[in-house]
């Protein structure tokens, strides 16, 4: 690990002045920094230690029934929080799927949306990759590559992002919080990660010194509590990222589905929401029937990168399970196994 | 630069001057203050060997730095066992055989304790598996960890029941 | 090193002998506390951190390191390259006898392989060193590297494994072949695979003058010290390793690799203490991996089912510049009757490091093949599974045509196939359901290895005070030596096991061999038996001979130790302590020495294998593709079981490894640069504990007098084979797909829905 300046902020504002210069990155819970810093995949001359700060911890609800989480607040507290469990049950979910309990216990909101991307050839830094060092090429492209991007890909990149947690989040309308050397933004979380044209290295719509200080979900996404599932398929039964995921939302009302989001994990650069697919079942019947073709429009855009086709497939029949599910209704309580296609809930297999 | 940190380390206070930031919580612990119970399997947070509980919590002590980690309370494996006398987890991995080599075996049992304190397991087998796979066994020894936290759990809920009667 | 404190059972209850007892863990207490010792733990005053850098390359040769640029890191003390390190009295190159692999100890810029070590920076702290070993940002020249089964011309190694013939032929398997009404011809592929036990490996070393201390993890002390000696020209008896504990082995800490070797190279480099401790990315690469296979088998069977011929081809590889041949296809040798039986490999040179032993060598890779063609075979006769194996049991051992020493296969059949509920099994595939919706598959396979006997040497003394000291330089990297040897120790001098002190894991005790080939507590524990018996001898001939003694005039053959007395055979109630018996003889102590070492008499008559069958339940999502074991049952006979407690522990990890082999385990290799684009447990996976359902292990009586004194086969590697085609088996069974690509992957089963 290369040699670094510590700082340790008392305010945002220190924060951000200090993270503003070339060179610097926020450390928060650091576990994915820390990962990228001992591989010598990130190499920062200076780490803005932000989790002293006050403040940034909370997660409250807001006059206007938005729930807001603070960007600190660790994986685990927020997915155990009953209150916040209950009202939006599959981003529980994807969170309990996540990493270990361990990882949840220290990672953080904010680092879980910034983390980077697993691609093995971004990890290791005897390969090329464009989004670890601009314009060097991507050794992905004709490498092992069965688990990169199907969507949003680009000939510069085809990593895909990891997060279980953004997938739901995207599908929820939720918003990020950020403050800069210009003061406090927002943005929708579906523009927070960038595709990779031909800048993979610009991964996010974040400027120097940017920092997120808390994600919200809006009012109309408790609307879908009691319809709402993330499904995540692996090649372990736990602590591994996703193969392909899928949240799926359902506000259903005189047996029709009034409303359905739909997003895709583990598929592209960036946690990927199917607004097509969502409006396949605007207003019908929540059936088999639509559910498929729900699931076809959601990756009539995709195309292998490489060695993984299977994936295409395997998208669709997870949209098409996760829908399933979710109509079926939230279960009282989280499964076992948390987003698996073990999970004692599920029930929802045709073929 | 040198940064002065404090950390209550098995119920001690320990106050110590660190010149290099980049020292994690693992090899503080490890190579500055020679708690060797702990230990590294992979450095990356990828096989639980180094779980300690940090202010109670379980996370992987590979992946924090000490200098960030000024003022918390740490128990690590050297701390579990009073005096003798063993922590219950720890005498039911005896028991049940929860353990082959044993290197896995301080992480498995700061983790067994994180997760009864997190109680979202219970007494389901299958909660636990899932709550215990941060936790990576090479020689294999999961059904013994499975049976011994189940045994631990169960004299724990016994014993709370009687001091609560 | 201080006393190990090691303790028994709080309150074991043992009835007669101390063999058989499913005692706890003797160590278990320094286990659960943290105060177990593994190598890594130790720190010595003004120690200094050592940190490997390796290769990014996996052919060619290095030009530059920016030994300034590391140098100039504040805490970086020295950086040791091929141009500035200390001289070794041979060349590590020189393959001094078949248990020596030529290693890299920075003789030559040369690179064979990725992450092959080319520098070794030592600092003050770990981190400076580690930071070190980033600046020296090497810099290469590259030659296209070797890569795959298929990277060059094939050619057929002299032996595979450790000696074994390259072929075995038995019968005209062309002519069984074409007589067959059934054939199947079918070919399977195995990855690369990486021990990865959880304890990296390690070494804290120290020089005083021309005396050498050690803390390493090792499955071998006495070769570590012997290989050791020979590289730096030192006499054994200046050396000293202590291996207390070793946190998981399987394989890779059996012989001495280089990066051992480069720590106590840099500790005489700057004549201080030094600690070098693999990164796990690092383990992928110079302290070995099971290598892949291509395999073809070829099996014909008559209308009936009989098996008319079994041919059995393996392609493997070994590095560019030794020899470790994985000997797949042996896995072919023992289990079915055929009367024509060929098994041959050939190899291919690749830019990897050598490959070696890894947990059930040749067994494990084989019997994922030849268990999934068995299978395939029953299938294309239209028989069950456990009839087609039964119809071809091997009465005695095919190509060889010796009996077996002992074979409790049909009772492990049996009761395991009971225990399972095999009998409910649909012949057809794709015919099970759960409550879900998810397919459910059941799936067997033969377990088999061989019972193998290597030399070792013990020490047992009996001490005035009436108890007991058993030396043997054994170890326990899990298994249990701690424990099971302890338990044969206590029973060889007539002691209960807490009044034995039992020493072990360090190199001035007396060689235990290897703690490999399942057999080291066969081996050891013969020659604790046999120390066991020569001192009680001893003892009796004191008393014996001495009028005073009320045992005088019994002679040796009528005496028996028991619970720290010598009693007449033939009047129990005449008898002494063994206190008394030195007491009055007036000595402190007697001593004795035994042997443990194969029997060739009984090795020329007899087959020695331990034996089971594995039966195992997968469930597979229809649609989704994912798969999960949902139980296994394995039912053993491996001769006699020293403590049922730890042959449990040890079979259910086989099997846990078996299911790996099927589902998890595969180092993905970039096939432009040789480079290991898994090399961490993030994503080489070995699976977690939501990946393994309840086990279930029986084992099988078994009274074996050949194999050696205490009738020992050994349950260390067993575990793997059976399970690994059991569990592909049911895969099969599940989905109708059957997968010949292992591990078996989601994209495998999303053909059908």
């Amino acid at each position: 690990m290369k040699q670094f300046d510590y700082v340790r902020p008392a305010t945002v504002a220190e924060a951000v002045a200090a993270a503003v210069q070339p060179g610097a990155a926020y450390l928060a819970a650091g576990t994915n920094l820390l990962d990228l810093m001992k591989g010598g995949v990130s190499r920062p001359d200076r780490l803005v230690d932000v989790t002293h700060l006050d403040g940034l911890d909370a997660i409250e609800t807001l006059a206007d029934g938005s729930l807001r989480i603070g960007a600190l607040v660790s994986n685990a507290d927020l997915a155990h929080d009953p209150v916040f469990a209950r009202s939006y049950p599959a981003v529980a979910e994807a969170l309990l799927s996540g990493a270990s309990a361990q990882l949840r216990n220290a990672a953080t909101v904010g680092g879980n949306l910034l983390q980077r991307t697993r691609c093995a050839y971004f990890y290791d830094t005897a390969s090329r990759c464009n989004k670890r060092e601009a314009g060097s090429g991507c050794d992905a492209r004709d490498g092992e590559n069965r688990g990169h991007a199907v969507l949003g890909w680009s000939d510069s990149c085809i990593a895909t992002h990891p997060s279980d947690f953004c997938v739901p989040l995207v599908a929820l309308d939720a918003v990020v919080e950020i403050e800069g050397k210009s003061g406090r933004r927002e943005i929708a979380l579906d523009e927070l990660h960038c595709l990779p044209g031909n800048s993979p290295e610009r991964e996010s719509a974040l400027e120097p010194g940017d920092i997120v200080v808390a994600v919200r979900l809006p009012p109309a996404a408790r609307g879908f509590a009691a319809h709402a599932r993330y499904l995540k398929v692996r090649d372990r039964t736990s602590y591994a990222f996703a193969v392909v995921s899928a949240a799926a939302a359902l506000r259903i009302e005189n047996g029709k589905v009034a409303e359905a989001r739909i997003a895709l994990g583990g598929v592209a650069a960036k946690p990927w929401r199917v607004r097509a697919a969502e409006d396949v079942l605007r207003g019908v019947a929540p059936t088999a029937d639509a559910f498929q073709e729900a699931a076809w429009r959601a990756l009539t855009d995709a195309k292998p990168s490489g060695d993984n086709a299977f994936k295409i497939e395997l998208a669709r029949r997870i949209v098409m399970r996760a829908l399933t599910l979710a109509a079926a209704g939230t279960p009282a309580r989280l499964p076992a196994l948390p987003a698996s296609p073990f999970a004692a809930t599920s029930g929802a297999i045709h073929a | 630069m040198n940064h002065s940190i404090s950390l209550t380390v098995n119920g001690a206070r320990r106050d110590f001057v660190l010149d290099d930031p980049r020292v994690t919580l693992l090899d503080l612990l490890r190579e500055r203050l020679h708690l060797t119970g702990t230990k590294k399997g992979c450095d990356r947070g990828q096989c639980g060997a180094c779980t300690i509980l940090v202010d109670g919590k379980r996370i992987n002590s590979c992946l924090a730095l000490a200098v960030s980690h000024d003022g918390a309370d740490i128990l690590t494996i050297e701390g579990v066992a009073r005096g003798d006398q063993l922590h219950p987890v720890q005498a039911a991995f005896i028991a049940h055989d929860g353990f082959q080599c044993g290197f896995c075996t301080p992480g498995q049992i700061m983790s067994a304790i994180g997760m009864m304190q997190e109680a979202q397991a219970g007494s389901d087998p299958e909660r636990i598996r899932e709550c215990m796979s941060g936790n990576l066994c090479r020689c294999g020894a999961y059904a013994g960890i499975v049976d011994a936290v189940l045994d631990a759990q169960g004299q724990m809920d016994e014993s709370n029941q009687r001091r609560s009667a | 090193m201080p006393e190990l404190n090691l303790t028994s059972a709080p309150a074991h209850i043992r009835h007669g002998s101390n063999i058989g007892q499913p005692l706890t863990r003797r160590d278990g207490v320094l286990k659960v506390t943290g105060q177990a010792t593994y190598a890594a733990d130790n720190h010595l005053p003004g120690m200094l951190f050592a940190v490997i850098a390796v290769s990014s390359i996996a052919h060619g040769r290095v030009v530059s390191l920016d030994v300034t640029a590391a140098k100039r890191h504040p805490g970086v003390v020295d950086v040791m390259t091929p141009d500035h390190k200390p001289q070794l009295a041979i060349d590590p190159e020189i393959k001094t006898n078949p248990f020596v692999f030529r290693m890299e100890a920075l003789q030559s810029n040369e690179v064979r392989y990725a992450n092959q070590p080319i520098a070794v920076v030592i600092a003050e702290t770990l981190e400076a060193a580690t930071e070190g070993a980033v600046l020296l940002a090497p810099r290469y020249e590259s030659l296209p590297p070797l890569v795959g089964l298929d990277a060059g011309e094939s050619f057929v190694p002299p032996v595979v494994g450790v000696g074994n013939p390259t072929e075995n032929h038995l019968g005209d398997v062309e002519a069984g072949l074409a007589s067959a009404e059934k054939q199947i011809d079918a070919t399977y592929e195995t990855p690369p695979q990486y021990h990865n036990a959880m304890e990296p490996h390690a070494i804290v070393v120290q020089w005083d003058g021309d005396r050498l201390s050690v803390d390493m993890p090792t499955q071998g002390l006495v070769l570590s010290l012997a290989r050791i000696a020979e590289l730096f020209g030192i006499a054994h008896d200046k050396i000293h390793i202590r291996s207390p504990f070793l946190g998981g082995g399987f394989g890779s800490k059996g012989l001495m690799g280089g990066p051992p070797v480069l720590g106590i190279m840099a500790a005489k480099l700057v004549g201080r203490p030094i600690k070098l401790v693999l990164r796990r990315e690092q383990m992928y690469g110079p302290v070995g991996h099971r290598a892949p296979t291509r395999q073809r088998l070829r099996i014909g069977a008559d209308g009936e089912g009989r098996l008319t011929a079994l041919d059995h081809h393996a392609r493997t590889v070994s590095s560019t510049f030794d020899d470790f041949y994985e000997p797949a296809a042996d896995a072919s040798h023992t289990l079915y009757a055929a009367p024509a039986i060929r098994t041959s490999h050939d190899a291919v040179r690749v830019n990897t490091g050598t490959p070696l032993f890894m947990r059930a060598p040749g067994e494990a890779t084989g019997s994922i093949a030849l268990e999934s063609a068995i299978d395939e075979m029953a299938w294309a006769c239209g028989m069950d599974p456990l009839a087609f194996r039964l119809k071809n049991y091997a009465e005695v051992e095919p190509i060889s045509g010796k009996p077996f020493s002992s074979k409790a296969l049909r009772a492990c059949y049996e009761q395991g196939a009971a225990r399972f509920g095999w009998a409910k099994r649909s012949l057809q595939a794709r015919q099970m359901r759960d409550d879900a919706g998810l397919l459910v598959g059941w799936g067997m396979g033969t377990a088999t290895f061989p019972a193998l006997m290597f030399q070792a040497e013990a020490r047992a003394a009996i001490r005035r005070d009436g108890t007991g000291v058993m030396e043997i330089g054994a170890h326990d990297m899990g298994q249990g030596a701690w424990t099971a040897l302890a338990q044969i120790a206590a029973d060889a001098v007539g002691l209960d096991i807490d009044r034995v002190t039992f020493k072990a894991g360090t190199s001035d005790l007396p060689d235990a061999g290897i703690a490999g080939g399942s057999a080291h507590t066969a081996t050891a524990g013969a020659a604790i038996h046999s120390a066991g018996a020569a001192v009680i001898a001893k003892l009796a001939d004191l008393a014996t001979g001495d009028e005073r003694s009320p045992l005088f005039g019994a002679g040796n053959a009528g005496v028996i130790a028991r619970d720290g007395r010598l009693i007449r055979r033939d009047d129990e109630s005449r008898g002494e302590s063994y206190a008394e018996i030195l007491a009055r003889a007036g000595v402190a102590e007697v001593e004795a020495r035994g042997t443990g070492a194969p029997n060739p008499a009984a090795m020329e008559e007899y087959a020695m294998h331990a034996h089971g069958a594995v039966f195992a339940e997968v469930k597979v999502d229809p649609e989704l593709g994912q798969i999960r074991v949902s139980r296994m049952v394995g039912a053993f006979a491996a001769g006699r079981i020293v403590n049922p407690r730890m042959v449990q522990s040890q079979l259910f990890g086989g099997m846990i490894w078996g299911m790996s082999f099927a589902l998890h385990e595969e180092a993905i290799t970039d096939r432009r640069t040789g480079r290991i684009m898994n090399a961490n447990l993030g994503e080489y996976h070995v699976p977690v504990n939501a990946d393994v359902p309840p086990l279930d292990v029986i084992t099988v009586d078994e009274h074996d007098p050949h194999v050696n004194a205490l009738g020992i086969k050994g349950v260390g590697e067993i575990g793997i084979t059976g399970s690994a085609g059991a569990v592909a088996n049911a895969v099969w069974h599940a989905t109708g797909v059957r997968v010949r690509r292992f591990p078996i992957r989601i994209e495998d089963l999303l053909t059908q829905s």
